[in-house]
């Protein structure tokens, strides 16, 4: 079986732009959490968030191009020319027919959702009457994927894979197994998302899974989650061919695990986790034994942590090795966060450092694990995974492994 | 505690829990919990939007976490409304 080498990286987040900022604020233990000055406070009953603050978009696009790109798609866009970049990949030198042999796939869980919002508050709250055509080419989920495709004249297989909050990790377990199929040579995957509009807010206040203070992910005294935004790119290829070429190689992405709960629409499942995780050892062909490493899915609600660690302990039983979440300095970045996280991952294993779980307080029996409090530590790390249990119990678990250079 | 009928918070309350939960009102009594009704956590905060919406009132997250049964919302409602109404005086 074809392994899979991890060959570029680029992200943007509320921990700024960029993969190494990304890290060094991770190994730091900052927490890009703060108040949301952008929306009406009046109208918040929760008024933080993990957002990319002091972003500019003229910065990174020309005004004419602006006019078709949500903000959704501008941060993927961000996070592909680093990815891209940092690979050394030259997609403009059309000769090497690389571009008709890699395919694109992100994953979001809304796409345009500021579009959408920005233009029925013009139709229902303002009363003007036209909507801009731009609408519907800027909101589509699939919008940020096709502007990949475009920008870098990629032409091989794309498409858009949305399953809430683990949408990220299912594009990237996709792209893993296009690969290992042959299908292509070269996948651009991820995950991005912008959803900070009052609407969308307000909707998940009314949900009552959201934090007030910050998010504390297996304390005692978690209250909820801390919404994020922002994209993560990877670049993938097979090994063989990213040692040819002499490319950096992060990491392996050595397996991917997927299933659903069929259980609750809200509520997670123990077993549905488990499944996942297992599923992804198998598929990496590793043994709970050989992994070092766990980012968790860790949104800092009461329910889903608990669920988690008891699922981890199902699967890992009394070694449960060390995990955290991230979660706690970039927020939720919902169909982002599965390919943040596997970034922090790859760079965990790469680094031979784990990243902290940030905000921790107090222990919680319900959590039963080492969850990494406060503080990153450094330990050679074999093999990793992470975690993504999206709403309506999809979930999806990719497994990452060292290798040496 | 028997069957609730009145018109009063309580039977405004179960009026809701029967049309947000579709259950027959006879079935609901003050003392029922919600595990009794079949009301998972996220029924339960549906039935909170409507029992907030039907009383103009805000029912914060840690309030909600605390509610277990039909007479934990009354009671909860009747504070809600009352520090509403001093409110409204003040």
């Amino acid at each position: 079986m074809p392994r899979v080498a991890v060959t570029g990286l680029g992200c943007i987040s509320a921990l700024g732009a960029g993969a190494a900022e990304f890290w060094q604020s991770l190994v730091a233990g900052r927490c890009g959490i703060r108040p949301l000055t952008h929306l009406p406070a009046g109208q918040l009953q929760i008024s933080i968030g993990a957002d990319v603050a002091d972003y500019d978009a003229t910065r990174h696009f020309e005004a004419r191009r602006l006019a078709m790109l949500d903000r959704y798609s501008q941060f993927a866009l961000v996070a592909a020319r680093e990815a891209i970049a940092s690979s050394g990949l030259d997609f403009a030198n059309a000769r090497n027919g690389a571009a008709r042999r890699t395919a694109v796939i992100l994953g979001t869980g809304i796409g345009g959702e500021t579009t959408l919002d920005d233009a029925f508050y013009q139709l229902y709250a303002k009363g003007n009457p036209r909507v801009n055509p731009g609408v519907i080419p800027r909101m589509m989920a699939s919008a940020a994927t096709s502007h990949l495709t475009m920008e870098f004249g990629i032409t091989g297989p794309a498409f858009t894979v949305t399953s809430a909050c683990s949408s990220a990790s299912h594009a990237i377990g996709q792209a893993l197994w296009m690969l290992r199929q042959g299908a292509v040579d070269i996948v651009i995957t991820g995950g991005s998302e912008s959803c900070f509009t009052l609407g969308t807010i307000k909707a998940w206040e009314a949900m009552r899974v959201m934090a007030p203070d910050t998010c504390r992910p297996f304390s005692r005294d978690r209250r909820g989650m801390v919404l994020g935004e922002g994209a993560g790119v990877v670049v993938l290829e097979r090994i063989e061919r990213a040692r040819e070429r002499g490319a950096v190689i992060h990491a392996e992405l050595a397996g991917a695990g997927i299933s659903s709960d069929a259980g609750h629409l809200i509520q997670p499942s123990e077993s549905g986790a488990a499944e996942a995780l297992r599923a992804a050892l198998d598929d990496a062909k590793l043994n709970p034994a050989d992994i070092d490493y766990i980012n968790a899915h860790g949104t800092g609600t009461a329910i889903n942590d608990a669920t988690e660690s008891r699922a981890l302990r199902q699967v890992f039983g009394p070694a449960t090795p060390p995990v955290s979440s991230t979660k706690s300095m970039h927020g939720h970045a919902l169909g982002a966060s599965g390919a943040l996280e596997l970034i922090a991952t790859v760079l965990a294993v790469r680094h031979g450092v784990i990243p902290p779980t940030a905000n921790f307080t107090e222990r919680d029996p319900e959590c039963d694990i080492d969850c990494v409090p406060n503080e990153a530590r450094e330990k050679p790390l074999r093999a990793a995974l992470s975690n993504s249990f999206a709403f309506g119990g999809l979930n999806a678990v990719l497994a990452v492994r060292r290798v040496d250079p | 505690m028997g069957q609730v009928t009145d018109d009063g918070i309580a039977g405004r309350v179960i009026r809701v829990l029967a049309e947000t939960q579709h259950l027959d009102v006879s079935t609901i009594r003050a003392e029922s919990t919600f595990e009794e009704l079949g009301i998972d956590s996220f029924d339960g905060i549906n039935v909170l939007f409507a029992i907030e919406s039907e009383f103009d009132i805000n029912v914060p997250d840690e309030a909600a976490k605390q509610l277990r049964s039909v007479q934990d919302i009354i009671a909860g409602v009747e504070t809600l409304t009352a520090a509403k109404a001093k409110a409204a005086q003040a």
